[in-house]
């Protein structure tokens, strides 16, 4: 438990946990929490957040049983926060477990059980970094989920609920697979919530196969006390779309990590996100979009509103490969300070290895502008109205991002819902 | 050929070119057996009969050096370096000073010569004192570092008149100890990072410059870095006192004779600047890069950083890096006076198999302090170049402003480019823009420079200088002659 042992700090209560007989993938993971462990103070991807607050703690295995009636009321918060009522398609888990009975598949797709013994698929290295690791060594559960060729899925409301205790300590892992075949459509509205003290470390492993479309927002909006630790790895085939975003509201500390591989030509991803923090809250959002095929196109814009004491992090690194000639990246980071003891911490990065691209990052940090507010001041608007008005408008340019109308009003709900809850 | 194809090819041909500065000189060395411990530093401080104080820090440098580990995050990447397997003293050896350049040893001239240095400087340089009146035509000193020692320091007297102690560092510590003492660590300390602490313990001369209270420098101030005898490794360390309300303008300059292994250099350069306090340091780096195979070179470890203590104080760092295997620098400014500036312009090219990571820190803690970073970066042949630069703005600093800019051009489809910002704001009335984008030479501006009659190579040039202009105005104009024709020998062949 030093911070600057030359391996980092040992997970051992995660590993004694993990079951990873017979299973490579598993054996590689708890090798590598192993030997690298969880990162120390001093290495570059984690910078900005320090995972110490995993390290001292003995999570234990998420409870079974628990309080229907709070599952339901935490349920019917979800319906509300996203706007999709009781009629929409949702699969519901529990601490990390399907919940068959909360749950509605959509017609048309195909849903395998969870197979703990499958090996990652291609372009997943289940020692790429320490959130892929531990998940890979501690998945029990997970939608795996599949859009034949041509079906449009329409949109499916992914929910996690987290109940645990305010001094047992639990963890769950779900490992969430969807796959959408050639020209499928689907949206995945993803919301996490919950109460006590839970460490919630899913992984999504998203391919969408050639000219297929999925679009992926994510509610974070876990219960105060609560972790956080997501990944997701996306890969795109030609003229493929992954439209993803992701929205921070909750968890104490909470770091979503992105790696999207566009794989083939034509291909294209956009990893949207904002973090809302207030408190103490700490959000990170990483991501690598990795440009592994010629002529494609990666967006990604991702804002930042903190109050009080709250940090965001934003790491994004766009790597375009030799191969990848005619790229188009782009990539704008923004954060808005509204006090002086909020901290954002920024990273985008731009790793690029062939000459003939399109690729550029902005970043812009600091309070709302003067002269803005100075307008709307001058049209008789009292200040904190003009305010209110100039950070909404700030959030709602990048929550105008996704494409799918009905993710695009979810997420809307849920910005005006924590603006009500934490600043108004 | 199409355009691009063509540039690339003559690209490719820039490795037989062979540097234009790969001479060796061979004058009588006095040379410290290889190694390191704390018997070679106190040889070093012995030899420069330094004060008892100055070799205590220097131990205490070496003994936290000890301690600390190479830095890797970097996006460089070289074999393991044997410290103990570098020469870490070499100076020429005394000689009573000639009356004349007929005296002075030809090599040393030959030297100088082929750098370009005018005659009457060489005779100054050599330390030739000439007769009264003789040394007032141009106006810029030069301060030469041959290898470790400054053989000569000219326009001394012009300066002294003026009020400005310029002098190697060494002198420095023989005549103006308590300045020396007072500032020496000050910005860099030497604890700071494992380059920074080699050079504390190792450090064997520089250039120190004084400018008192009011007194605008009455002319430029130049140096001339070269790395000289096999094996040795340059550790020079450069001290600038600006003090309340007087300016200074410093010129670098770097070329290095050709050989075969890899040569360390590992710096450092600290700037203070009081209030109202303005200092502008301008660096063309030219150390040799390695063959077109990537043998060779040097490795240029670097911590440059500038203090603005005072209110209103200015530090602008100027640079065009053409040179180096390995550029590892990031020069930086500490803002700590209210409403200080500080600015960094940069140019950085890397051809064949050179790597460089550079850029800046801007560290703001005063109020309404603000700093510009404007960093071009080409990449040619099989090199790699990185910007790397952090703003972060502090609790107490309201008001304050950065803009950055980072446009990489790449030449060629095995090179890479790579822009890496760290942003970190804690205030929040501070301000921060970055932007960055990174492209090649485009078709459209090539053709229209093509069919108005200009060369490939010419078109090129001019857009390449183009591409640069915001950086190399910055420069002093001696200075800017210099870089433009750097620039085009380095990626020679292609922009000529």
């Amino acid at each position: 438990m030093n911070a600057i042992a030359p391996v980092g700090i040992s997970p051992s209560a995660f590993l004694d946990r993990g079951d990873v007989k017979g299973n490579a993938a598993r054996l590689k993971a708890a090798d590598y929490l192993r030997t690298v462990g969880l990162p120390r103070a001093g290495v570059e991807a984690w910078k900005y957040t320090s995972l110490r607050a995993l390290a001292d703690v003995p999570f234990a295995d998420a409870p079974r049983d628990v309080d229907t009636g709070a599952v339901d009321t935490l349920l019917a918060e979800v319906e509300s926060i996203s706007g999709l009522g009781a009629g929409a398609n949702r699969a519901v888990f529990v601490n990390g477990r399907f919940d068959a009975g909360r749950s509605r598949l959509p017609q048309g797709v195909k849903v395998a059980a969870f197979d703990p013994a499958a090996e990652p698929r291609d372009g997943i290295d289940p020692a790429g970094d320490v959130t892929t690791a531990l998940n890979t060594v501690l998945a029990h559960d997970g939608l795996a989920l599949i859009v034949p060729a041509g079906v449009d899925a329409g949109c499916l409301l992914l929910v996690s609920i987290g109940l645990a205790g305010e001094d047992m300590p639990v963890s769950f892992h779900p490992q969430h697979r969807i796959v959408v075949e050639e020209g499928g459509r689907l949206a995945v509205l993803d919301a996490a919530v919950g109460r006590g003290y839970y460490l919630h470390n899913p992984l999504y492993d998203i391919t969408v196969e050639e000219g297929g479309y999925l679009s992926h927002a994510r509610i974070q909006a876990e219960g105060k006390k609560a972790l956080h630790l997501a990944v997701s790895h996306a890969r795109v085939a030609s003229r493929g779309v992954y439209d993803s975003f992701t929205l921070t509201l909750g968890a104490s500390l909470s770091r979503h990590e992105v790696h999207a591989g566009l794989n083939a030509a034509g291909a294209s991803v956009h990893v949207n996100g904002a973090q809302l923090l207030a408190g103490h809250q700490h959000g990170d959002l990483t991501s690598v979009i990795t440009h592994a095929a010629p002529d494609c196109i990666s967006r990604q814009t991702v804002k930042n509103v903190l109050a009080d004491h709250a940090r965001g992090v934003f790491q994004g690194k766009i790597h375009v490969e030799r191969i990848a000639q005619k790229t188009d990246g782009y990539q704008m980071n923004q954060a808005l300070l509204l006090s002086d003891t909020a901290e954002i911490d920024a990273k985008p990065e731009l790793e690029i290895y062939a000459d003939d691209v399109k690729c550029s990052h902005g970043a812009t940090v600091g309070a709302l502008d003067d002269d803005q507010l100075f307008y709307l001041r001058s049209r008789g608007i009292p200040n904190e109205a003009a305010r209110s008005i100039l950070i909404r408008a700030f959030l709602h340019d990048v929550v105008d991002q996704i494409d799918d109308a009905r993710l695009k009003d979810g997420l809307n709900l849920a910005v005006e819902a924590w603006w009500k809850r934490e600043v108004a | 050929m199409p355009a691009v194809a063509e540039t690339r090819k003559t690209v490719e041909t820039l490795g037989q070119n062979t540097y234009k500065w790969g001479f060796e000189t061979d004058i009588e060395m006095d040379i410290a057996p290889k190694g390191l411990n704390e018997d070679t530093i106190r040889l070093i401080s012995s030899r420069k009969n330094e004060p008892g104080w100055l070799l205590e820090w220097r131990l205490k440098a070496y003994r936290s050096w000890l301690e600390m580990r190479e830095p890797t995050w970097a996006k460089v990447k070289y074999p393991p370096i044997d410290y103990q397997d570098v020469h870490y003293y070499a100076a020429p050896r005394k000689k009573p000073g000639p009356k004349s350049l007929d005296e002075v040893d030809p090599e040393l001239l030959r030297t100088y010569e082929k750098l370009g240095i005018p005659l009457h400087e060489q005779a100054m340089l050599a330390g030739v004192e000439l007769p009264e009146g003789q040394e007032a035509r141009p106006p810029v000193a030069v301060d030469a570092v041959f290898d470790s020692v400054s053989v000569a320091t000219t326009f001394r007297k012009t300066l002294q008149e003026a009020g400005v102690i310029f002098c190697p560092i060494s002198e420095a510590v023989q005549e103006h100890p308590e300045l020396v003492r007072k500032y020496l660590g000050s910005v860099v300390p030497v604890t700071d990072n494992f380059y920074a602490a080699l050079n504390a313990a190792v450090f064997t001369d520089g250039s120190f410059v004084f400018v008192p209270k009011g007194v605008r420098c009455p002319m430029e101030l130049s140096t001339y870095f070269r790395i000289n005898a096999r094996n040795t490794g340059q550790f020079e360390r450069t001290l600038i006192i600006v003090e309340d309300g007087a300016s200074v303008s410093y010129l670098e300059g770097c070329t290095a004779p050709m050989r075969d292994e890899n040569q360390l250099h590992a710096a450092v350069v600290e700037l203070v600047a009081m209030e109202d306090a303005s200092i502008k340091y301008s660096t063309v780096q030219n150390w040799y890069p390695g063959d077109e195979n990537g043998r060779g070179g040097i490795y240029n470890f670097v911590t440059k950083r500038g203090a603005c203590r005072g209110a209103r104080s200015k530090i602008s760092w100027t640079q065009v890096e053409t040179g180096s295997a390995i550029t590892w620098k990031y020069p930086s400014c500490i803002l700590q006076g209210e409403g200080s500036v500080g600015e960094f312009y940069s140019v950085a090219v890397t051809n064949n198999h050179q790597q460089a990571d550079t850029g800046t820190k801007m560290i703001h803690i005063g109020r309404n302090t603000r700093s510009t970073i404007i960093a071009k970066t080409i990449s040619a042949g099989q090199s790699d170049s990185t910007y790397r630069g952090l703003v972060r703005m502090m609790p107490k600093a309201s008001g304050s402003r950065n803009f950055t800019q980072c446009d990489s051009l790449l030449i060629g489809d095995r090179c890479g480019a790579h822009t890496v910002p760290y942003i970190e704001n804690r205030n929040m009335s501070a301000r921060v823009e970055h932007e960055a984008t990174t492209s090649k030479i485009s078709e459209d501006q090539l053709f229209y420079c093509r069919q108005r009659g200009l060369s490939e190579e010419d078109a090129v040039g001019l857009i390449v200088n183009g591409f640069c202009k915001d950086v190399l105005k910055e420069l002093p104009m001696e200075f800017a002659v210099e870089a433009q024709k750097l620039l085009q020998i380095s990626l020679e062949g292609s922009v000529g």
